[in-house]
């Protein structure tokens, strides 16, 4: 019987215990790529305010909509909704975290960072134009490379992505021909190659295939170890993956005069920015049914641009610069209300 | 003894009367309940079918019949151009092949594991084959990139593209380069998969085939093989095509382990070493990221799919009923 007890005891403690965790809890849904950060701060979060933070990596896209359904306290997507359609649905927007997106392949004889490319060879490449390793255009910009003559593997992502999204962004920017032939989205019509799911199969691909050419995270090209390129940026100079060259691509995007805080990480300016970094912002109500639960997650936010740049680091993401952080408790003053 | 009868005498008629109008609510409520139950499936197929429409309609109207066969899958274009060729293509292909290959095989280990096979090895074939059965579909897609996509790839193919090479059909069909994602690797890892619905259905077909034929056949002089062609399958035909069916059905619309390995690419190509997609995979790849007409074409896409797969299954129904008639039955 005593022990019967216990059980009902620790049963009940446990159900009430739960009640009040859920009852101050911050919901959120969206994007895959800021999940493994964002659930490091909120485990850091929970640990100093004893609230938790329940979040759902189901995709930019579904995120958008659980938000736009007030079934979420927030929602977080790769690609900034522009500035009209947040005007429509009340949005307040702004960017949380960054990380690099960096080609990646797998040639004999290739180390990371030793090849070269510029984006509107890499543009090629993609969209079948270039398709020995050893063509005129590789060689130009790797002149003491030995590159082998056989055929390019190109391998993209088969789900939509977030990581496409700006990928595909950039390819854009560098060259009038994929802008005209293929576009930009989170899907694309790949004219060559083969899809993998997910950043991981890009990486066991691209391992695995021998002359092959895909674009991951930096996070999944540096933790498996994969030939990461380096890239010639808009001012023309050389750069190589790292995170300083991501965080210039931030410090020096042009901010202020970007409403919502649209603004694409690609192509940026600055002789030391890495031309593809991808963005992950979040997208809360200006004017929250909830407003308790809103006030909270802009707690939460704070506390991750303040004490959460370390554990970003940490899993190679790349926090906000301070600048910019600055920028973004301003927008919540003035635009959330309370 | 005889009290007893006399108690049940007496009090008969009445208790006669009630214990019957008991069997009838019994017999009335479990006749209810049975035919709610069977009643649901409709129901539920039903809802499934009408919500399928409702998210279709918007690309139905955007691309009508010609949805069927364009080629083209542009989500990112504006206004998106959606086709379902490509994976109506690969779905259909991957199938096809898959068959080809789990038909003979999985009624090859039937046939031994009832007529030919040793006591002492049928418990192990039979487990193996459970087994290969309760495999996630995760695993086998993981194994399928990780093993089979490079060995095929690599020494498979490579020996296909040669023998071939030159020959007119044969040629195109199978052109390299070789791949470690093809839509001839997903059709072998589908075969593996629908390989224990086959087998293990004809099994227990196989058993229900009364002894006292085959020991006649035999008595008559034949051989196994006679017995089996002419005796065992014959008279199992309706359930052998039963397990094809199911084992159809599983390879139309499995997602996750050919995802892995198929290539996921829309284009349509004549060689099989060539990547290709599914309807499925599609759906599964790209849905969660997908809004307005894009997820209105996918959805469509699954509806598609419902009725290709209806019309596989009605198509073979139907091949069922004529062989039938050939047997005169």
């Amino acid at each position: 019987m005593n022990f019967l007890k216990t059980i009902v005891a620790a049963g009940l403690v446990a159900a009430t215990t739960t009640t009040t965790a859920f009852a101050a809890d911050i919901t959120g849904a969206g994007s895959t790529f800021i999940f493994p950060v964002l659930s490091k701060w909120a485990d850091a979060y929970k640990k100093e305010s004893g609230n938790g933070v329940n979040y759902q990596s189901i995709g930019s896209g579904a995120g958008i909509k659980q938000i736009q359904a007030k079934t979420v306290t927030f929602g977080a997507t790769d690609a900034p909704l522009k500035a009209d359609q947040l005007l429509k649905d009340g949005f307040a927007q702004w960017p949380m975290v960054m990380g690099g997106i960096v080609p990646v392949v797998n040639v004999e004889g290739v180390k990371a960072g030793e090849l070269v490319l510029d984006g509107a060879t890499l543009a090629d490449i993609f969209i079948g134009k270039i398709t020995k390793w050893d063509d005129a255009a590789i060689k130009k910009l790797n002149p003491n490379a030995k590159l082998p003559s056989d055929a390019i593997s190109v391998v993209h992502r088969a789900d939509g992505s977030g990581t496409t999204f700006n990928f595909t962004n950039y390819l854009s920017k560098t060259s009038a021909d994929w802008k005209s032939k293929v576009g930009e989205g989170t899907a694309v019509e790949w004219p060559v190659g083969v899809g993998a799911k997910g950043n991981e199969g890009v990486a066991g691909n691209i391992a695995q295939t021998k002359n092959s050419i895909g674009y991951v995270e930096y996070a999944y090209a540096k933790q498996n170890k994969l030939t990461y390129t380096k890239m010639v940026n808009k001012a023309g100079k050389t750069v190589d993956a790292t995170n300083e060259a991501f965080q210039a691509a931030a410090s020096n995007a042009d901010w202020t005069s970007a409403p919502g805080y649209y603004l694409i990480l690609t192509d940026q300016p600055g002789d030391k920015s890495w031309p593809i970094v991808a963005t992950t912002f979040v997208l809360m109500h200006k004017d929250a049914t909830d407003k308790a639960a809103s006030q909270e997650a802009l707690k939460f936010f704070k506390f991750a641009f303040e004490k959460g740049a370390k554990s970003a680091e940490e899993l190679d993401y790349i926090p906000m610069p301070d600048n910019v952080v600055k920028l973004i408790e301003k927008t919540w003053s003035a635009d959330i209300k309370s | 003894m005889a009290v007893e009868s006399d108690v049940i005498d007496a009090a008969g008629p009445y208790d006669r009367a009630k214990a019957l109008s008991a069997f009838k609510l019994g017999d009335v409520t479990f006749y209810w309940i049975t035919r709610l139950s069977a009643i649901s499936v409709l129901l539920i197929l039903g809802g499934i079918i009408v919500s399928l429409i409702i998210g279709a309609v918007p690309a139905m109207k955007e691309y009508g019949f010609a949805f069927l066969w364009t080629q083209r899958w542009a989500p990112s274009a504006d206004p998106p151009v959606l086709g379902a060729l490509g994976p109506m293509y690969g779905t259909l292909v991957t199938s096809f092949i898959a068959m080809l290959i789990a038909i003979p095989v999985g009624l090859g280990i039937a046939i031994f594991l009832t007529e030919l096979c040793p006591q002492w090895l049928r418990r192990p074939i039979g487990m193996a084959i459970e087994l290969l059965a309760g495999i996630p579909s995760i695993i086998y897609g993981m194994w399928g990139f990780f093993v089979l996509g490079p060995f095929l790839a690599n020494t498979f193919q490579p020996f296909m593209i040669k023998i071939f090479e030159g020959i007119p059909v044969l040629g195109a069909i199978f052109a390299g380069p070789p791949s470690y994602l093809s839509l001839f690797n997903a059709a072998l890892i589908l075969a593996i998969m629908v390989l224990p619905f086959i087998t293990s259905i004809s099994v227990d077909v196989f058993k229900t085939v009364p002894p006292v034929l085959k020991e006649a056949a035999y008595g008559v002089g034949c051989t196994t093989w006679e017995v089996v062609r002419s005796v065992v399958i014959p008279y199992t035909r309706v359930g052998i095509i039963g397990g094809v069916m199911l084992a159809l059905g599983r390879a139309l619309g499995e997602t996750m382990a050919v995802t892995f390995i198929i290539g996921n690419s829309f284009r349509i190509s004549s060689s099989i070493f060539a990547p290709g997609t599914t309807i499925s995979a599609a759906i599964a790849s790209e849905f969660a990221e997908s809004d307005g007409l894009h997820q209105s074409g996918l959805i469509l896409l699954g509806l598609l799919l419902f009725v290709l797969t209806f019309f596989v299954l009605a198509g073979a129904r139907l091949m069922l009923l004529r062989l039938e008639k050939k047997a005169g039955k």
